[in-house]
């Protein structure tokens, strides 16, 4: 399978890649890893008649800290978040994910923000920046802006990213210091995406839940921050009854496609399986 | 559509050629460069047939442009014997533990293997399983690649090989 013909462009800053992505038009696409992208243009189902190679353009890699944050370039690589100690030590529930991301191969190409840019409803990273309150800075040819994960994602494929824009790092702030957290994700094999999967990060105090947030993969057109459920732990021990209330709260805002991981009703049964045994898991690690 | 010069290092050697911005890096080392031991298996990024050692990454080379290797130093499965023609490790280790059967998964899997265990020297099975995760092999059911892979890693290693208890 061989992509359709298109002008190769390999910027080194980001300016000129906005300058670019911007005077070129709706028929120019940023190319990160490329692993969603270029299987795409071998289907012919993606054809762009110019791609901007971002590999040359030395701003868009890094993970530094800045306050209470974590700034991680756009380009970073899933490889590149597990091998860093900073994220280990900070985040630790990014590694916990980007381990569940495709196969080593991919993860040695695909970035961060790819996985977070390109809307696609099976990524994993979404629902977990929902959930840590990440923001994303998008810079275009009037500027930069930032824009809060929760109000990225619009649709499958359709997000808060303007035409010439470019999402060039995203800013997680570090949960506190003996948090809990925890990623589950049903999956057919090794490096699929999710038929369901909840992201779970909380605080407990005298083992009752502090603060709690949970985010979801793939169980709607984007990925969905589960505020009632969320609500619904806070002060409890997590007993049974308060993980049922919970999984009901989060299987109400869930509407997943029918596809070959299951029927609709199965997608959301196990949706709020992974809403509790993440809530347990996250509650078991805190501190 | 012009052509673009593209310059690389594949297995020790400067290689050079003339590539649409469209040519696979697979195509261009099978094609331009006739080696034809870098498999093509599935051409959407789940086989890894077409796994390569590139700047120190396992890769898929069907899902990157000859252009974006302008400049890097690429290994394929023709660079892997050692230097005086001897099996390495991990190419006797597949020999003796009957890793293959059609062969076709093999250049991948070898590959993929080499950076596994440069990255980490004495990998446990899970680690192995997890490792070579982006590789599929349809006819060995894995256990004796798996084994292939323990036998390199205990041969690099100096220790000797032991086989797991059934």
């Amino acid at each position: 399978m061989i992509p359709g013909p298109f002008s190769y462009h390999r910027p080194a800053t980001v300016a000129d890649a906005v300058k670019l992505l911007s005077s070129l038009g709706e028929e120019a696409r940023p190319l990160a890893g490329g692993h969603s992208l270029v299987p795409m243009m071998k289907l012919r189902l993606a054809t762009p008649e110019h791609l901007v190679d971002l590999h040359g353009v030395a701003a868009l890699k890094g993970i530094s800290r800045s306050g209470n944050a974590i700034v991680i370039g756009a380009m970073a690589t899933q490889h590149e978040l597990l091998a860093s100690d900073e994220i280990g030590q900070s985040l630790p529930i990014l590694h916990e994910i980007a381990l569940l991301i495709a196969d080593p191969q991919v993860r040695y190409r695909g970035t961060i923000g790819g996985n977070v840019a390109n809307g696609d409803p099976g990524n994993d990273m979404p629902a977990l920046m929902m959930t840590l309150g990440a923001s994303y800075r998008l810079e275009g040819a009037s500027g930069a802006r930032d824009v809060a994960a929760t109000e990225f994602y619009q649709g499958a494929y359709f997000t808060a990213l303007e035409p010439g824009e470019l999402l060039t790092s995203i800013s997680v702030p570090v949960p506190p210091a003996g948090h809990g957290y925890a990623y589950e994700k049903l999956k057919r094999k090794v490096g699929d995406y999710a038929t369901a999967a909840a992201a779970v990060v909380l605080t407990m105090a005298d083992g009752k839940v502090a603060t709690c947030a949970i985010g979801l993969t793939n169980l709607s057109e984007t990925p969905l921050l589960a505020t009632d459920a969320a609500k619904a732990v806070i002060g409890t021990s997590l007993d049974p009854a308060t993980l049922k209330k919970a999984a009901e709260a989060a299987v109400a805002i869930m509407s997943p496609a029918a596809d070959a991981r299951g029927p609709v009703e199965y997608r959301k049964h196990v949706g709020g399986i992974m809403v509790m045994r993440a809530l347990s898991r996250a509650a078991a690690c805190a501190k | 559509m012009a052509k673009t010069h593209v310059t690389m290092k594949v297995n020790g050697a400067e290689v050079e050629g003339l590539v649409e911005p469209r040519t696979l890096l697979v195509h261009f080392i099978r094609e331009n460069l006739a080696l034809t031991g870098t498999h093509i298996g599935c051409e959407t990024t789940h086989c890894g047939a077409c796994t390569i050692d590139i700047d120190g990454m396992s890769v898929k080379s069907c899902t990157m442009f000859a252009v974006q290797a302008q400049g890097s130093d690429i290994m394929t499965i023709e660079g892997v014997a050692n230097a005086d023609g001897s099996l390495s490790a991990l190419q006797e280790g597949f020999r003796m533990m009957h890793g293959l059967q059609c062969g076709f998964c093999t250049p991948g899997m070898i590959l993929r293997a080499q950076r596994l265990l440069k990255e980490n020297p004495a990998p446990t099975e899970a680690e192995i399983r997890m490792g070579i995760s982006g590789n599929f092999c349809r006819c060995t059911g894995y256990q004796n690649i798996v084994r292939a892979i323990q036998y390199a890693a205990a041969k690099i290693n100096g220790v000797e090989f032991q086989e797991a208890a059934e």
